[in-house]
């Protein structure tokens, strides 16, 4: 019985994607631990709802702070601080998501020339997102 | 890359992976389930912004009802903490003897966080506000 060929320990594009996905967890939950604990000394502990706490925790944009009574958005809500900080969220997470898709995809689909067509679907479906973000984070 | 098989999807259902497969598998729903509401909601907040269009409000009608936070809420925080597991035993592979323990301690976790959060969602969502 033929077995399968053994991986070559290298960097290879699974194993910098393995990495990519755990090192992109954690920093994931750096960003998240900043966005709270950053909303919490400005004063959401008084003036927030829960919800909008929550909005703000996963993503830090102003427009998620809109509906709280935050008087004054401008005192430290707003920045290129929470700009670079949305961006890296933005970055970190519709990579891990797009290639969390990626992995199903390569479990689930046999066939040589569907995979392609899917991957080309799931490269666009990143390169989409990251368009979209990253015009909403530049102009809000 | 993949191999040529030919295990079918009712032998999925007669295989018992045990606890860890329901983890497995939980993962994997929760993050396409994430993939799809974050999908949804950076397309509806960019085309409600830029175009002024009413997809945006019809999308977050659905996204601010408490059964759809009940749901969102179980995906992220059971996709955090099986990550968080997934994570630790990769950088300590000498913990994986633990495994079964390691998922044990993770319902530990999960279960009283989400219990808490889901009394929250739905006696607000009760009350109507």
């Amino acid at each position: 019985m033929l077995s399968r060929p053994t991986p070559q320990r290298a960097l290879t594009f699974e194993y910098l994607m393995w990495l990519f996905i755990r090192i992109s967890a954690l920093g994931l939950y750096l960003l998240v631990i900043i966005g709270v604990v950053a909303a919490l000394f400005m004063g959401a502990r008084t003036q927030m709802d829960m919800a909008t706490l929550i909005r703000w925790t996963f993503f830090p944009n102003p427009n998620h702070v809109i509906n709280s009574n935050i008087p004054d958005l401008d005192l430290g809500w707003v920045g290129l601080l929470w700009q670079v900080i949305q961006g890296l969220a933005v970055f970190l997470g519709v990579t891990h998501g797009v290639n969390g898709l990626r992995n199903i995809l390569e479990d689930f689909i046999g066939n040589k020339s569907l995979r392609l067509a899917l991957r080309l679907v799931l490269f666009s479906l990143w390169a989409f997102m990251i368009y979209l973000a990253t015009v909403l984070i530049l102009t809000s | 890359m993949s191999r040529e098989r030919n295990v079918g999807v009712f032998d999925g259902f007669i295989y018992r992976g045990g606890g860890s497969m329901l983890a497995w598998l939980l993962h994997r729903i929760s993050g396409i389930g994430m993939v799809i509401f974050v999908s949804l909601h950076v397309l509806a907040s960019y085309l409600s912004q830029q175009f002024g269009s009413n997809f945006g409000q019809a999308v977050n009608v659905i996204y601010q009802s408490w059964f759809f936070q009940t749901l969102i809420f179980l995906f992220v925080l059971f996709h955090a903490i099986n990550g968080l597991r997934i994570i630790i035993l990769d950088l300590w592979p000498g913990l994986i003897q633990y495994q079964r323990e390691a998922i044990w301690i993770e319902w530990a976790v999960f279960l009283p966080l989400y219990s808490i959060a889901l009394i929250v969602i739905v006696t607000k969502g009760l009350s109507g506000s």
